[in-house]
This record gives structure tokens, C-alpha cells and sequence, in this order.
């Protein structure tokens, strides 16, 4: 049976890891390709990095960043920020990343992850959505959740699946960083309407959340960042944990 | 130790390189047919779509080249699928190593997702590939098309069915997964191959 998978995120800056809260205040956490050693030695099962400046400054350190973690770790990564075109996409990927994250670009070009998924195979395209639940709708931003867009969740998920996406990482800006668990209704609507793998982003404070969100949310994989980084919850102990409440992870 | 991995049209081959790396081992990345037939063991990697990489491989010859090497060869997810007889994706006529088909998943029911990716289980694991300590381990897979089980499965994987996780014959092995990426597990799958 094919495992739930856990996912630590390194959202990356001028080549180090930080982590934000609410995707403001951003505090240090450590060497990324270290880090990410550390992760793939504790279990972890991808590792995303996102460069989260990418919009705004150049990106040849995030490439040489890129490099260097193809060459140190041996569990898949995923990477994001400051893809626009196709011949971003063929940088990363060729800089070693198994896969890549789009986000603003896929909502201003949805052909975007058509031209990804014929070039390069629906597995390679992540298509990351960040929404704010207002007025009970989920409203899709771009920038790093710095501007609202006309699309909702679920409509916008639907039509990144039919384009080609391979994986729906959808992160709740209402929930990032609250520690309060993962919106789990949400994330259960997207999972009985598509049928590609959904990751769960943004809200896990505790070991009981990412049960959660695999029991009740039916995600196939949880991202989290700051309660890795800061070894609030330790990645062999949240595997032995959801092994032991009989959810099916690789130890 | 001489490991050559066969350079073609498709994506991710320096990942194979980077994780023989990690093991102390030097590869080339080459497909100059003379390092290939020298070479003391050679890795077919791939990602890509069948029936593009296999009018590729005929038209640059690699196909026969491959096909008749005598060191232990080892293929990875489309390599494995690749040398195999007949592949549904593209209806691409394959090398034929293994004499059996690759077929797409069919999903059963709503949970069945198709590619097939993540971590899954090895069960019935044989050959020199895999030492015992294997079984039941997880690797990673990523792939929408499978090979049934047959006389040359070499290890086992249930995926809405059960189906070959690895295949060999006479000097010939191959992994759906990639051991590549499959962490401390993969690490030892390699490690077996090369000490083949």
C-alpha cells in the first residue's frame, strides 16, 4: 500500500531557510542543504524547497542551491518560487529537482501546466495554491499570498488537474503558521473531487494534526515547516506516532 | 570499477550519477557504444514516454546496443519498461529483454490514483538485487504504466494490483522504482548491483 507522506518545507531566502508566520516575520532556521540532510536521515519522505524571494531578486543562487542538494540527498525534492516559463521549469529540473512547484504563474498562465506536463510529465508539475477562507469561500492568492485573485479553491484545483497537474499542494493562509491543524473539510472536498494526490500545507502544530488531516482531511501528504525547523515535533517520532495509530507511513 | 549510464533523450540521468556519487563511485555518462560494451556494469535510467524514447534509441542504435550487452545491466522505471517487449504508452515495440507487456494502471475506485507516486513496499524480493533485509522496505515509485508479474519478476509491489517492482534475466535487472531516490533503501539496492 502506497504510504501517507511527510513532507518538511524549506522556504528559502539569499540561500538560507526561514520560516514566516502568517507569511510575515520571518525568523532563521538553518543551513538548507544540511537541513534537508537531517530531514532525509529522520524519515522525511520529499523535501520542497521554495525560494520565496524569487519574485523580487535574481535566482542563480537558488539554482546553485539546487544543485548542491541533488548531489547530497537521496529522497525526492520538489522546488518552487519564481517560475514563470517553461525554460525555468528545464533549469531547475536540470539542475537536479525532481519536480516543481507553480503557483502565481500557473493562475496568470494556466497553459503553463500544459506546457509542463507535455514536456515533462504530469508527475514534474505541482501545482501550489494559496487560499484564505472569506466569507466562507476560498480565495486564491498570487505573490505569496499578497494579492486576491477572481479564482476560488476548488474551481481553480479542478481546472489545474484537467490541464495536466500532477499534485495539488494547497496551503491555507488562514491556517499557516496557527499551529491549529489543517483545514481539513477543504482539503476532504479536494480529495472526492480530483483524482490526482493532494498535500496538505499550513496548520500543523501537533502529531494529532497530521493524523488528522490523513484520517479525516483523506490527504495523501502533509507539508509543514516550522515545527521541523524548530524541533517542536521530530520527524522519526511523528512517523512511529502515526504508525502507531495505524496509519500507513514508511519507517 | 568501471559504471557507464547510458546517455539518451530522457530526463533525471544525473541523478543516478550524483547518487553513485554519494556511494564513493565515479560514473560516465556516455553513449559512445565503445565505453558502453566496456564498461563493467552499465544503468539505464529514464523518465519520459515510451514510444518517443524507444524511435530514439532505434534511430541512435541503442537499442541492440543495450540489448546485447554481457555485463550486468540494470534499468530504472522507463528503462525497466523499456526493455520490456511492448509498451502501451505510445503502443511502442520495446527491446524485448523481458518478454512481457507494460500496461497502464487502471483505477478501481476513487482513492486509485494514477501516476503511482510515493513510498510503496517490496514483498518477494530474489535475485542478487535485493538481500533479504529488503523485503518489506519502501521505495519510491513514480509511474502510470506497470509490468504484470511474470517469470522474471524479481520483486513484488500491490498497487491497486500486484506488479513488478523489479524484473531479471541472465545479466539483466531492472526497478520500476528508483533506487536513485529511494534513500538508505535505494542505497543498498545499488550497492548490491554494482557488488553483482
Amino acid at each position: 500500500m502506497l504510504a501517507k507522506r511527510i513532507i518538511p518545507c524549506l522556504d528559502i531566502k539569499d540561500g538560507t531557510t526561514v520560516k514566516g508566520v502568517n507569511f510575515v516575520n520571518f525568523r532563521d532556521a538553518g543551513d538548507p542543504v544540511e537541513l534537508g540532510a537531517q530531514y532525509s536521515r529522520d524519515g522525511a519522505d520529499e523535501l520542497v524547497y521554495l525560494d520565496i524571494t524569487a519574485s523580487h531578486e535574481g535566482r542563480k543562487t537558488f539554482t546553485e542551491l539546487v544543485k548542491k542538494v541533488a548531489a547530497n540527498i537521496n529522497i525526492p525534492f520538489t522546488v518552487g518560487g519564481g517560475i514563470y516559463e517553461l525554460k525555468d521549469v528545464d533549469r531547475l529540473l536540470n539542475a537536479g529537482a525532481d519536480k516543481v512547484s507553480i503557483n502565481s504563474a500557473a493562475i496568470r498562465t494556466p497553459e503553463l501546466i500544459e506546457e509542463i506536463a507535455r514536456n515533462f510529465g504530469s508527475q514534474v508539475c505541482v501545482v501550489a495554491i494559496d487560499a484564505n477562507l472569506e466569507n466562507d469561500q476560498w480565495v486564491c492568492y498570487l505573490n505569496g499570498g499578497r494579492i486576491p485573485t477572481d479564482k476560488y479553491l476548488f474551481d481553480w484545483a479542478k481546472e489545474a488537474e484537467s490541464r495536466g497537474a500532477g499534485e495539488i499542494l494547497f496551503t491555507s493562509m488562514t491556517h499557516d503558521g496557527v499551529k491549529q491543524g489543517y483545514p481539513n473539510d477543504a482539503l476532504t472536498t479536494l480529495a472526492d473531487s480530483l483524482h490526482i494526490p493532494i498535500i496538505a500545507s499550513g496548520g500543523a502544530g501537533k502529531m494529532e494534526h497530521f493524523r488528522d488531516t490523513f484520517v479525516e482531511g483523506k490527504s495523501d501528504a502533509a507539508l509543514a515547516a516550522s515545527v521541523f525547523h524548530f524541533g517542536e515535533i521530530g520527524i522519526k517520532d511523528l512517523k512511529q506516532y502515526l504508525h502507531e495509530e495505524g496509519i500507513n507511513v514508511r519507517l | 570499477m568501471d559504471v557507464a549510464i547510458v546517455n539518451y533523450n530522457a530526463g533525471n540521468i544525473y541523478s543516478v550519477d550524483y547518487a553513485l556519487k554519494r556511494l564513493g563511485i565515479t560514473s560516465v555518462v556516455t553513449a559512445d557504444p565503445e565505453i558502453l560494451c566496456k564498461a563493467d556494469k552499465v544503468i539505464f535510467p529514464g523518465v519520459g514516454e515510451a514510444s518517443t524514447t524507444m524511435e530514439y534509441l532505434k534511430e541512435h542504435k541503442l537499442d541492440e546496443l543495450i540489448k546485447g550487452l554481457r555485463q550486468p545491466v540494470l534499468g530504472i522505471c522507463l528503462g525497466m519498461q523499456l526493455m520490456c517487449r511492448f509498451s502501451e504508452e505510445g503502443a511502442a515495440d520495446c527491446m524485448n529483454i523481458f518478454d512481457t507487456e507494460v500496461k497502464r494502471f487502471i483505477p478501481e475506485k476513487h482513492e486509485d490514483k494514477v501516476p503511482h507516486m510515493g513510498w510503496n513496499m517490496l514483498t518477494d524480493v530474489q535475485t542478487a538485487l535485493f538481500t533479504p533485509e529488503l523485503e518489506n522496505q519502501f521505495v519510491y515509485f513514480v509511474h502510470s504504466y506497470y509490468v504484470p508479474v511474470n517469470e522474471n519478476t524479481a520483486a513484488t509491489t500491490n498497487y491497486i494490483l500486484p506488479f513488478s517492482a523489479a524484473l531479471q534475466k541472465d545479466n539483466f535487472y531492472a526497478t520500476q522504482f528508483h533506487p536513485e531516490k529511494s534513500g538508505s533503501v535505494g542505497e543498498v539496492i545499488l550497492k548490491n548491483f554494482l557488488s553483482i
